[in-house]
């Protein structure tokens, strides 16, 4: 498996005797193993042959702390929330590993990145057939859509309106191509509303764009028309939403600036008019550029619009949740961290608060689909953070066919990866920007587990399916995520050169469903979460989906999988068995009549293979939930307890305080 | 006295009712002597039957002659009644708030409760002391039942069985009480058939600013030790607390008296303080309109998980002394009839298999908790709503619940029974129709003569249609020690109590439905395959015998 790899001029690719520290251990327990590099993954390999695989894409940050006595310390954090804390031996070998994975963890043109190289043992066809798997076409007919009221709109096949949308644009039937450019010169990066959703049965839909460039007061009827159209194409209601997803308060202080820039503005037009024309090209330059900055923001003012109700929704921007998940991390990551600590570092990192607006904004845009019957449109600033977070996850709440497996692939598909989702920027897959970086679709993610938890049984697909995403979105091996934009991918001939993730995670459908989805619900039903704050958790499995020790020891989850699949073998069984019985009856019948011929020997033998099929079932039922002395994290477990547990006050240290 | 007295006016009509979850009734109000009852007119609504001890306050607001009436309960629920006519309202709002304080304990529900149900077995008698010794006297000798408290002489909250060290005699005993807190002298909690340890508790040690000390409590105390082990003396209260009990004549062990013996002080918090967690946290819980901000500080501020982990870790100490360490445990805090409780029934949990079945659990809060005299009329006299401040009220008794709800949480499996039972015992701690949390001590009990006037709890609870309620379907008897975590990570609030009136659990209790529904099919289809294996082998056999003449 370990692929040899070495770096110019060094010829070792493993180093021995390295410690791996548990990051939640009071008094520092380790395991000592060998630590190998490989071009794609550092792996980590134990006294008891236990593996820890770590791609290089998913290490975020790699960290050399001070010499300590047993060796340099190096810490790896990862994009998937994992942390490990190696001790190497020497320091050598320590600057060495870290230089290199400084190197291999941050590339800097995509095709060197793992998806250009990995390959799963798949010919073409089978590849070619993987990128198939989702169509957005198929999608938009699934909706109804192209219909009366829309129409596919062929403005951007060559990406000439804007780039950063797919080449496949709905928009209303009404809205003809001066309206459609007109819209999208005025928006910022040419992002013109288009259809997201079309609510089947009704004609209530959501729209999606980016902020107009209005800054003061400057208006662009084609745009006007276009949302005019928007309206008219639903006919249950006369009025639509436009919804602006940040927060109030900054736009109006934003406002408030722009009203100051008004005011100096005058004040140095009046004293170009009064001064000499010296400075007046000087003045004139500053002036144009605050100009600029002021057209390069604004909201849809209702009196130039007709029949529209604006609507702020209050999420904050990529900077401000990036800023909040590292504060979330950080006092998580604490050794021996209080309840209060715990309590109050998620307080005050935001998180859930962020959460909670991203939830409520979508569930604004379902109720008003389904109550008022009325159009949504959804901005934000580009059209591609906030967006994409509101547009699915109100589609999710509206369509129970996007809480299916393959619904949630086409969801992403098209909200987030075909209207441009900066995949590669928010995650960082290149060395770039590190601005760019924000969990916005983590929070997407954990928006949807919040909502599984309210509905255990309103989705297809379970936790470790959300997980698995999680994982790969940041992993690099798939081409999904890659790029900015679909011409981006397009350009780097993704679907030639790499595989899609869907049909893999399709291909273990059994180990992402969810055992207690229950599909008779209508399709359409709609799901209204409760918002009320205390219904918001600290998402554990994902934050510290490697820190076993912290988890429950038994999951609920995992037996019932495991019993629904059994449940489906035994099905088979009694099938088997009375199918069986039938033939033996049968048999002995004829037999009695005629005293034919013995049965056949093969009969026999399958049916003494099968009559010890039901005890190997059993027991891989048992190993798996834990609860059984054979099981090792069990043993394991206790071990670690007397010497580890973190949050466990050692006896040490009650008799060390009992002294003194 | 006559309930007739108390009840002012007896009927009122068109009363409505707002509860949780449900649409608001119109109906008739009546009030007896132990319950608040309204029944609508029309068919098929629920009728509402509160019981007056489950009353923890009352508001009363008036809107012209219109009356409201909001009545809080000892489980946190809170409903309200519209009463038309201002008079009918403060009647029934002075006649709601006598009947909930009664002072005698013998005017209390469970005396005139008749059961409608059979018993097949008098919970009165289903765990007794000295079948529960049995269990251990199988395994070691070194341990006595002693009836020297038979007339609560020696120690007013201890039953008159107790199980004390082989090698010391009643006079011994004596003596040991009288240097301990509320005679609460040194007694076997718990014995570890693994490795032969004992967690036993007790009350302080009375040892006063001069450090006085007793030779028989030094004597009982090492009897309880193998020769050359150790054992951990495990002081409940920090050691300033505990330095500042010498004051008012209590203490600690010296470690020149006791040699052999190591202390250990974790501070678990009492009375009061966790009187205002609990309120502070209900509080938070009933209110639906906190941003997230102001959520995740009054969670905070109400300290109740932290006083979870601190009570959780105690507790995981002492089970690690026991099965790491193989040491033998003494635990106590001041009195030795809260805190040091919640320490020995947990550490139990974790240690033995047995205490999470049902009917072990059952019998550890006969032993640990109801012999053991936690005051229970004292500390769940009051809940949440509660403005007089009394002193003795705590909700040292849901806090251990909370405890055990977070180790069935991270271990589902291994507990037979589920989540309902606990919030039934919650429940019947604070307002029951049984007898079973009456009074504070056995001695109190005996005198109430509960076993003659009342029904046990365990009469009802054990009887097969209500045991499927709160059986566990996942349970799979699980022989080792369970280590929970106590991390901030691993521990939640508990939502099945404190947000049970807040929030609807419609989704949650489908799914659970359907969880069981699967459970059921599986063993249903299991014995589906081996009843036609049987079949099938059979007319093999048959065949094989026609085959072989």
């Amino acid at each position: 498996m370990v692929r040899s790899w070495r770096k110019p001029g060094h010829n070792r690719y493993s180093v021995e005797h390295v410690k791996l520290l548990d990051r939640f251990s009071t008094n520092n327990k380790s395991l000592m193993g060998t630590l190998y590099l490989t071009a794609t993954h550092l792996l980590f390999i134990d006294a008891q042959q236990k593996e820890t695989w770590i791609l290089h894409h998913h290490i975020a940050s790699v960290e050399k702390l001070a010499l300590t006595t047993s060796g340099c310390p190096l810490v790896i954090q990862c994009k998937n929330f994992r942390i490990v804390h190696f001790v190497v031996p020497r320091e050598r070998d320590c600057h060495d590993i870290y230089n290199s994975l400084l190197q291999l963890s941050k590339q800097g043109k995509y095709e060197d990145l793992y998806a250009f190289s990995y390959n799963p043992k798949q010919d073409d066809s089978e590849r070619l057939k993987g990128w198939e798997v989702i169509d957005l076409a198929k999608e938009y007919e699934r909706m109804g859509v192209p219909n009366r009221k829309w129409k596919l709109c062929d403005a951007n096949r060559e990406y000439k309106v804007c780039e950063t949308y797919p080449r496949e644009l709905y928009v209303p039937n009404s809205a003809i191509l001066p309206m459609i450019m007109g819209s999208s010169n005025f928006r910022s990066k040419g992002r013109l509303p288009v259809l997201s959703y079309c609510r089947q049965g009704t004609e209530a839909a959501i729209c999606r764009c980016s902020q107009p460039l209005s800054g003061f007061s400057a208006r662009c009827l084609e745009d006007e028309k276009m949302l005019k159209a928007i309206s008219t194409a639903n006919s249950g209601n006369h009025y639509m939403y436009v919804v602006d997803t940040r927060p109030k308060h900054r736009m109006q202080s934003w406002w408030d600036t722009q009203k100051d820039i008004g005011r100096i503005i005058v004040r140095i037009s009046s004293k170009i008019w009064n001064d000499e024309k010296i400075r007046e090209s000087d003045e004139k330059k500053r002036l144009n550029a605050m100009a600029n900055r002021a057209a390069g923001k604004g909201y849809e003012n209702e009196d130039n619009y007709s029949n529209i109700r604006f609507q702020f929704v209050g999420i904050e921007n990529i900077h401000v949740m990036r800023s909040s998940l590292q504060k979330l991390l950080e006092v998580n990551g604490n050794k021996g961290l209080s309840i209060n600590d715990f309590y109050s570092g998620l307080e005050s990192s935001g998180w859930l608060r962020h959460i909670k607006a991203v939830l409520d904004a979508a569930i604004f845009l379902a109720k008003a689909i389904v109550v008022e019957n009325a159009s949504v449109l959804v901005h934000c600033s580009d059209g591609w953070d906030r967006t994409s977070q509101v547009c699915s996850l109100g589609s999710l709440l509206l369509d129970s066919y996007y809480r299916t497996m393959k619904g949630f692939m086409v969801l992403i598909e098209k909200d987030w990866i075909s209207f441009g989702h900066k995949f590669s920027e928010r995650c960082g897959h290149l060395d770039g920007d590190p601005k760019e970086v924000s969990p916005v679709f983590t929070q997407f993610l954990e928006c949807v587990w919040h909502l599984t938890e309210q509905f255990p049984q309103a989705f297809e697909f379970n936790e470790a399916f959300l997980l698995q995403i999680h994982e790969h979105v940041h992993s690099c091996q798939f081409g999904n995520f890659l790029g900015n934009c679909q011409k981006e991918r397009e350009e780097l001939k993704l679907k030639e050169k790499t595989y899609s993730l869907w049909p893999f995670l399709l291909d273990d459908k059994p180990k992402y469903l969810n055992p207690l989805y229950s599909s008779k619900s209508e399709s359409l039903t709609f799901l209204e979460p409760n918002t009320v704050s205390f219904n918001f958790k600290f998402w554990r499995n994902m934050y510290h989906q490697f820190d076993r020790t912290l988890h429950p020891r038994q999951s609920v989850l995992n037996i019932i999988m495991n019993m629904n699949e059994q449940n489906k073998q035994l099905e088979e069984d009694i099938k088997d068995l009375e199918s069986k019985i039938m033939q033996r009856k049968n048999g002995i019948l004829a037999k009695d009549l005629m005293l034919a011929n013995p049965e056949s020997p093969a009969l026999k033998t399958s049916l003494c293979l099968k009559e010890q099929s039901l005890l190997p079932v059993n027991d891989t039922l048992r190993a798996i939930e834990g609860s059984n002395p054979a099981d090792n994290r069990y043993c394991d477990y206790p071990e670690e307890f007397s010497k580890s547990e973190p949050a466990v006050v050692s006896l040490e240290y009650g008799v060390a305080r009992m002294t003194c | 006295m006559e309930f007739a007295e108390l009840i002012k006016t007896p009927r009122v009509d068109n009363v409505v009712l707002h509860r949780p979850f449900y649409p608001a009734v119109e109906g008739t109000l009546c009030l007896t002597g132990h319950h608040l009852i309204l029944s609508s007119r029309q068919d098929n609504t629920e009728e509402l039957w509160l019981l007056h001890s489950n009353i923890d306050a009352i508001d009363k607001r008036f809107v012209g002659s219109l009356g409201t009436i909001i009545i809080k309960c000892k489980d946190f629920r809170i409903i309200q009644l519209d009463i038309p006519g201002m008079e009918e309202c403060l009647n029934i709002a002075s006649s709601i708030e006598a009947l909930s304080t009664l002072d005698s304990v013998t005017l209390m529900y469970p005396f005139f409760y008749r059961p409608m149900f059979e018993v097949i077995e008098d919970g009165w008698h289903s765990f007794l002391p000295e079948q529960e010794f049995e269990l251990y006297s199988s395994a070691t000798s070194e341990w006595r039942l002693s009836y020297v408290n038979k007339e609560f002489a020696v120690c007013p909250s201890y039953p008159p069985t107790i199980i004390v060290p082989k090698s010391i005699d009643d006079e011994a005993l004596r003596k040991v009480a009288a240097f301990r807190h509320g005679g609460r002298f040194p007694v076997l909690s718990y014995y570890h058939k693994k490795n032969g340890m004992v967690i036993m508790r007790s009350g302080q040690p009375l040892t006063g600013t001069n450090g006085r000390r007793c030779k028989e409590d030094e004597k009982l105390i090492n009897a309880t030790l193998r020769a050359g082990k150790r054992g951990y003396l495990i002081d409940t209260r920090s050691l300033n607390v505990a330095q500042q009990a010498r004051a008012k004549g209590g203490g600690f062990e010296q470690e020149a008296h006791y040699p052999q013996w190591r202390r250990i002080h974790k501070s678990i918090e009492r009375y009061h303080v966790l009187q205002e967690s609990l309120i502070k946290l209900v509080e938070a819980c009933n209110e639906q309109t906190h941003n997230m901000d102001r959520w995740l500080g009054k969670l905070e501020a109400s300290n109740w998980l932290t006083h979870i982990k601190e009570i959780l870790t105690t507790a995981c100490l002492a089970a690690q002394c026991i099965d790491r360490e193989g040491a033998s445990v003494l635990i106590h805090g001041t009195e030795g009839t809260d805190s040091t409780l919640q320490v020995t029934s947990l550490a139990q949990i974790i240690l033995e298999p047995r205490s999470r079945t049902i009917r072990g659990f059952e019998a550890l809060i006969e032993r640990e908790w109801l012999q053991a005299g936690h005051p229970f009329q004292q500390r769940c006299a009051q809940s949440a709503y509660c403005n007089s401040k009394q002193k003795w009220e705590a909700p040292v008794f849901l806090l251990f619940l909370d405890c055990v709800w977070q180790i069935l949480r991270q271990f589902p499996c291994s507990f037979e029974f589920n989540e309902h039972f606990l919030i039934m015992l919650f429940e019947h701690a604070y307002a029951s129709q049984f007898g079973t949390f009456l009074g504070n001590n056995e001695s109190e009990r005996c005198k109430l003569k509960l076993q003659q006037k009342t029904m046990s709890l365990w009469s009802w609870v054990n009887r097969p249609s209500e045991l499927s309620k709160f059986t566990n379907p996942l349970f799979e008897a699980n022989n080792l020690v369970i280590w929970p975590s106590v991390a901030p990570q691993s521990l939640q609030l508990w939502e099945g109590i404190f947000l049970r009136w807040s929030r609807s659990s419609k989704y949650l209790d489908e799914a659970y439905e359907e969880m069981v529904n699967i459970i059921e099919y599986n063993k249903e289809l299991q014995a589906k395959v081996n009843i036609l294996r049987r079949q099938l082998a059979e007319l093999e056999t048959e065949d094989g015998l026609r085959e072989s003449p």
